[in-house]
């Protein structure tokens, strides 16, 4: 992250106070802060805010959901292909408490967002007024930082501390609750000064060389070393100095799914997907490995698997921003605390060239297993029926690996992770820590927003799309173009799964009816088509693909296949199930 | 893990904050999401302007309380966590003792009662005096116990307040913090200096 420049907003080319409200000197914060789109839905307790906007439209575009869950999971995918802030507007209230779960899911996924909550005037605070909760302690476990707004005066350097703490350090969410007086109350507005320091504050802990120095000692002494490597390389946007140091060093790496995407897909040296569902390989030599380097990952328990027989044979080294991390769930040998982008350079510079052959030819080996075991029936399906992964298989062939994926949370997102082709960064965009069904059309559309020169296709299950299907209504209003793919296998399939395996086949309440989703979308004026033959596969994809504007896909696929390789829980992740 | 790592017993965690709306919930809930319970709990102005710190009491392992510690540390408005067993702090806790004045007159010898348990008056009315003793829990348990039978009316007992016995102050930390460019911290490492114990592989 940068370090903000004391950056001043002369207002009216003269550098004396202007006399603003608390809402007009919120929107010139957001225009400094260089916000150009808002997610949000309007509200009694936040309509002084809207009314300003009415007069801003020319700088702040926003966009009106149809939910202010999917306001704040648009904001989430903006942050994510941006590498901006996603900024989200609610009125108090049920707005506020619409915006929880997006909120939970950007705190445990380190999204930096801020969230605008209305709320009743300051007077009637605590007297349950209409549209009155306590957004403030309802928000306090799943926001980074959280502050009340009562006067307006406050606004300013509130403002600039919210945007400097949900993008600094380990980015996270913020909400602002600011009373309605506040955002009338005109004040003297002296301009606005970024934030770049508080006092209380470290976002950074500081690099310290012995440790770099004992990591690339680790590291150099090592017969068979293991990267493996999370979101943390892509929050600290230090793709090059990963790549540099995976190269130099020649071991091989393996990735959670938030870090998808942070080495190309096809890098001799990505050996594939950690954890319940990812690769052979990196699952079982993750104990099999003497030095393991752990870096912007947090060892979530999808990852490891059973903790008292993860790596217990390695050393470890983990490089991370945040001190809690370390040693949360598994030792480390050697800490790293820092951001990786600095970190990362000076162990580049102390560990030496090698070629680990005989190490990655292992990894080989078991994509082989994988290969003729799992993801040739997966890709290359004999049966009549298609399977999810071919849907992907097909679209990595039209896409090239230039599209940013965008998941929800099942069996399909599974697949799609384990099979997508990611040639760029910030192209990954799923809900990984809180696992949010309904994440994926608001996020997709908050993605598109976030780079809008790059093609979003959305893949979502038919049980997550009916969580927050009411999104098309933003599509169709904004005019967003989203692909989107909707893999239906008429279950919730990943419970449907479990309890095939772990409940005799007792499937209870897991067999979902769905609308026809085509004429759904249809109402929502976006053409869409339904194929359930093999051969209609490309042509389809193609034609969502050149579509312009959106495009809704409905691809039936098997309905009773499981997605492997699997670590059960309670497994270690040797114990890795290829059937 | 060690072994002693995961022996509960008490734990004094002292924490530096800035005075704010709300901390006290922030760091109450770190608690509250893995259920332990909070034994004792003292908040209160430190020695340095709008500086706050909390004394908070729990019986947890090392494993658990230095977890704990670095969750408190990653609240924005935390300056700085440390933790202690009993035997790093110099601790008291003050309570109250209200007994009818006329039946301490008549049959207590108050005298040898304030002596020997370290207590002193507060107050004496015609209808009540107040009895004040600080020490740790046995010492304000056992004068509850002598005067439970001459009818204790009411008793109150503070959270622990805990000096740490190895501490050079907060005052250098601070301004440690308040510069632009933040200081060295110390990070305890284990492997520091041991480079034979790490490096055979």
């Amino acid at each position: 992250m940068e370090i903000a420049q004391q950056e001043v907003l002369v207002p009216a080319a003269k550098a004396q106070a202007v006399k603003l409200s608390g809402s007009e000197a919120l929107l010139e914060a957001l225009i400094v802060e260089g916000v150009d789109t808002i997610f949000g839905y309007p509200g009694g307790a936040i309509m002084p805010i809207y009314d300003a906007l009415y007069d801003y439209n020319d700088k702040l575009n926003h966009i009106l959901v149809r939910h202010e869950q999917g306001g704040i999971h648009a904001g989430q995918g903006y942050a994510r292909t941006s590498g901006k802030v996603g900024v989200v507007f609610a009125t108090s209230g049920p707005g506020a408490t619409n915006l929880v779960t997006g909120l939970a899911d950007a705190q445990i996924d380190s999204t930096p967002l801020v969230c605008i909550t209305g709320q009743v005037f300051a007077h009637l605070l605590g007297t349950d007024a209409f549209q009155e909760t306590d957004v403030i302690n309802i928000t306090t476990p799943v926001t980074k930082w959280n502050y009340q707004v009562t006067d307006a005066t406050e606004i300013p350097e509130v403002l600039a501390k919210a945007f400097y703490i949900a993008k600094s350090g380990r980015p996270g969410p913020v909400l602002i609750d600011i009373t309605k007086n506040a955002q009338i109350q005109k004040f003297d507005f002296e301009g606005y000064v970024k934030c770049n320091h508080i006092r209380s504050y470290r976002p950074k802990p500081i690099v310290r060389p012995q440790y770099i120095q004992q990591a690339a000692e680790l590291i150099n002494q090592a017969k068979k070393p293991f990267i493996i490597w999370g979101q943390g390389v892509i929050l600290g946007s230090a793709e090059q100095e990963f790549k540099a140091f995976v190269e130099k060093s020649g071991i091989p790496a393996a990735w959670t799914v938030l870090g998808a995407g942070a080495i190309p897909t096809d890098h001799p040296l990505n050996v594939g997907m950690l954890g319940m569902h990812g690769n052979y390989g990196p699952n079982v030599l993750t104990n099999e490995c003497d030095v393991l380097i752990a870096i912007g990952m947090r060892f979530d328990d999808r990852v490891t698997g059973r903790l008292d027989k993860y790596a217990k044979q390695a050393k470890v080294v983990h490089l991370d921003i945040d001190p809690a991390e370390i040693d949360k769930n598994v030792k480390s040998t050697v800490p790293v605390w820092g951001d990786c982008k600095e970190t990362l350079p000076l162990l580049t510079a102390l560990v030496e060239e090698k070629q680990h052959t005989e190490w990655l030819a292992k990894f080989n080996d078991y994509t082989r297993q994988e290969v003729e075991q799992v993801i040739e029936k997966e890709l290359n399906p004999t049966t009549d029926e298609m399977t999810m992964g071919e849907v992907i298989k097909q679209l990595n062939e039209i896409t090239k690996g230039e599209a940013v994926i965008v998941t929800d949370v099942g069996q399909h997102q599974m697949v799609a992770c384990r099979y997508a082709q990611f040639n760029n960064t910030r192209s990954n965009v799923t809900s990984g820590g809180l696992g949010t069904m309904g994440f994926a059309l608001p996020a997709a559309i908050g993605a598109k927003f976030g780079a809008q020169h790059r093609t979003v296709v959305a893949i979502i299950g038919d049980g997550g799309f009916q969580m927050t299907c009411q999104e098309l209504g933003t599509i169709m209003q904004s005019g967003v173009d989203v692909k989107i793919i909707i893999l239906n296998n008429r279950f919730l399939g990943m419970v449907r799964q479990w309890q095939e395996l772990f409940n005799e086949r007792r499937y209870s309440f897991v067999d979902i009816q769905s609308p026809d989703f085509v004429a759904l979308a249809a109402a929502y004026r976006i053409p869409g088509k339904v194929i359930d033959d093999r051969k209609d596969l490309p042509s389809a994809l193609n034609q969502m693909l050149t579509n312009k504007g959106s495009f809704l896909l409905e691809v039936m696929v098997t309905k009773e296949n499981n997605v492997f390789p699997m670590v059960p829980q309670g497994c270690s992740v040797s114990e890795i199930r290829l059937k | 893990m060690e072994t002693q790592d995961n022996e509960k017993q008490e734990y004094n965690i002292t924490v530096y904050t800035e005075n704010q709306i709300g901390l006290l919930n922030r760091i109450a809930i770190i608690f509250t999401r893995r259920k332990i319970n909070i034994d004792s709990l003292n908040t209160s102005p430190s020695e340095i302007e709008s500086i706050h710190r909390f004394n908070i009491v729990i019986t947890e392992s090392e494993e658990v309380v230095r977890k704990l510690t670095r969750q408190i540390e990653k609240q924005v408005e935390v300056l700085k966590v440390y933790y202690h067993t009993n035997a790093d702090v110099i601790w008291q806790e003050l309570a109250l003792y209200k007994v009818s004045t006329d039946v301490i007159a008549e049959k207590v010898s108050v005298e040898r009662l304030l002596r020997e348990n370290g207590a002193r008056v507060v107050v004496l009315r015609k209808d009540y005096t107040v009895f004040e003793t600080t020490g740790h829990r046995e010492e304000t348990d056992n004068l509850i116990s002598i005067l439970q039978p001459y009818g204790l009316i009411e008793f109150v007992r503070s959270a622990r307040v805990a000096i740490i016995k190895d501490s050079d102050g907060f005052n250098s930390k601070l301004r440690e913090f308040e510069r632009l460019e933040p200081g060295e911290d110390v990070v305890e490492n284990e492997y520091l200096n041991k480079g034979q114990k790490v490096f055979t592989m």
